[in-house]
């Protein structure tokens, strides 16, 4: 614990990078992208509160496990049902 | 220095803007309160004009332009606003905000009364009521030192780290025309430099987090570390006022002692009020009264130790409040009795909603029995 002459100015904190946790880690259920089904609207992008799909080279949604936190919405969204939730592992 | 072209007939207000436009902020997120008008519409004209490239944001409330600000601010950006009254009012909850975040954004301020009853005046009620709100307050006479106090809060600011408000009273400085001479635009540039932030948001291979939780086990270490950084001011403004003067000619401390030396009564006052004092002391000096005044300029943080010391060989002293305290003492009267540790000064509550204090007023406060001293009692000067 700090003391008040080295604690952080103003209450801002910095982070570290490389120390940052993935929140990919609380995760307990996954998403499946089946590619095949896949269309690439991007409709799951803009539904994912965490930001974590982009496109992969052949425009298809990829998730960024890292930060996927499995809530799912992603596999409601899609209008193809290309994505499909699985208890993680 | 004399240079005839920077000589100018401005109101307060546009004293103010004038200083803004040489500042050029980045970001001034506002919105319109009577008498906060002329600085704001005089600047935005600036904008208009392409005179200044500040990025003017309508905002729909003042509790919303300070939150601008403090994100503005947070982001790296020099910020800046201006407000009064009702404005400083729904402002209050970000400021201890911006000040707990470190975040030196400038506020330019034409005091005024509070409600109810509704009264759009200059009084200091607003100013006075977020006095603890961890913001630098500066307290302006004229439209000269509007213009100045505009640039020295802005350099202390952000060498301290903390918010500043430049105060003027609300229509007697903002509204009213006076001569002054504005900075040479290269030397005010120089003088304020660029901004560089300490901490940003935008800086994403150092990413932090502003504004944090902080919990019973660490609170109380950032407030007393904030308490450090607001003393430390007073160690800080010398040398910009210093600065100020080599650029300027007009030489600047954190009070004005005027006529004081020898003065056996004086009176200690903020604002407008010290010029018509001035008058009053010298009428009254001519008819050998010794008298003098002590005008604080710095209010937050307070210099009680420097202020004691001026005050030290005064008998007797009147401290005039534009404001009141319900169930107190006024908040100078205050802070003057803290300095000096005396019990015998009289206070006096003057001016509230505009109401006018003429020359004669300020005279019938040296000459008047100030027989309510010792029991802290207030004279109410004015009053019908």
């Amino acid at each position: 614990m700090n003391n008040w002459q080295n604690i952080e100015e103003g209450s801002i904190i910095s982070h570290d990078i490389k120390k940052s946790p993935k929140t990919g880690d609380w995760r307990y259920m996954k998403p499946a992208v089946d590619k095949k089904s896949c269309i690439g609207c991007g409709q799951c992008f803009s539904f994912c509160p965490e930001a974590a799909i982009d496109y992969d080279v052949e425009r298809k949604a990829d998730i960024d496990y890292d930060v996927c936190k499995g809530c799912g919405v992603c596999a409601t969204a899609c209008p193809r049902g290309a994505i499909k939730m699985t208890k993680n592992s | 220095m004399t240079d005839k072209k920077n000589n100018l007939a401005l109101t307060g207000g546009a004293a103010a803007a004038e200083a803004l436009k040489q500042i050029n902020p980045d970001v001034m997120p506002v919105y319109p309160i009577t008498p906060q008008t002329p600085i704001i519409e005089t600047f935005a004209k600036f904008v208009a004009d392409g005179e200044a490239d500040t990025e003017m944001i309508e905002v729909e409330s003042e509790h919303s332009a300070m939150s601008a600000d403090v994100g503005a601010d947070a982001a790296g950006a020099r910020a800046a606003t201006a407000s009064s009254s009702q404005g400083i009012m729904l402002m209050a909850e970000i400021l201890p905000i911006a000040s707990g975040m470190r975040l030196p954004i400038l506020m330019l301020v034409s005091a005024r009364a509070i409600s109810a009853p509704i009264n759009i005046h200059g009084d200091h009620q607003d100013v006075m009521f977020v006095r603890d709100a961890g913001w630098i307050q500066i307290f302006s006479e004229n439209a000269q030192e509007v213009h100045d106090n505009t640039f020295i809060a802005l350099k202390l600011a952000e060498k301290v780290r903390l918010p500043a408000m430049v105060i003027m009273d609300g229509f007697q400085t903002s509204h009213s025309v006076e001569n002054l001479e504005i900075l040479d635009n290269v030397a005010a540039r120089k003088f304020i430099g660029e901004y560089t932030a300490k901490n940003t948001l935008l800086d994403f291979e150092n990413p932090k987090t502003f504004g944090p939780v902080a919990l019973p086990n660490s609170y109380f270490e950032f407030k007393r570390a904030q308490v450090e950084a607001m003393n430390g001011v007073i160690g800080e403004i010398g040398e910009i006022f210093g600065e100020f003067g080599k650029i300027s000619g007009r030489n600047y401390d954190i009070f004005e002692s005027y006529r004081l030396d020898d003065a056996e009564k004086a009176i200690v006052v903020v604002g407008s009020t010290a010029g018509t004092a001035k008058v009053a002391i010298d009428e009254l000096r001519e008819q050998n009264e010794k008298v003098g005044l002590l005008k604080i300029k710095l209010f937050r943080p307070f210099p009680y130790k420097r202020i004691a010391e001026a005050l030290k060989n005064v008998k007797e002293i009147a401290v005039l409040d534009r404001t009141v305290s319900f169930g107190s003492i006024p908040p100078i009267f205050s802070e003057i009795v803290n300095a000096t540790g005396r019990k015998d000064l009289q206070s006096c509550v003057f001016g509230l909603g505009g109401r006018e204090i003429f020359v004669e007023d300020l005279k019938k406060i040296f000459e008047g029995n100030w027989g309510e001293r010792g029991n802290l009692g207030v004279k109410f000067i004015g009053l019908k």
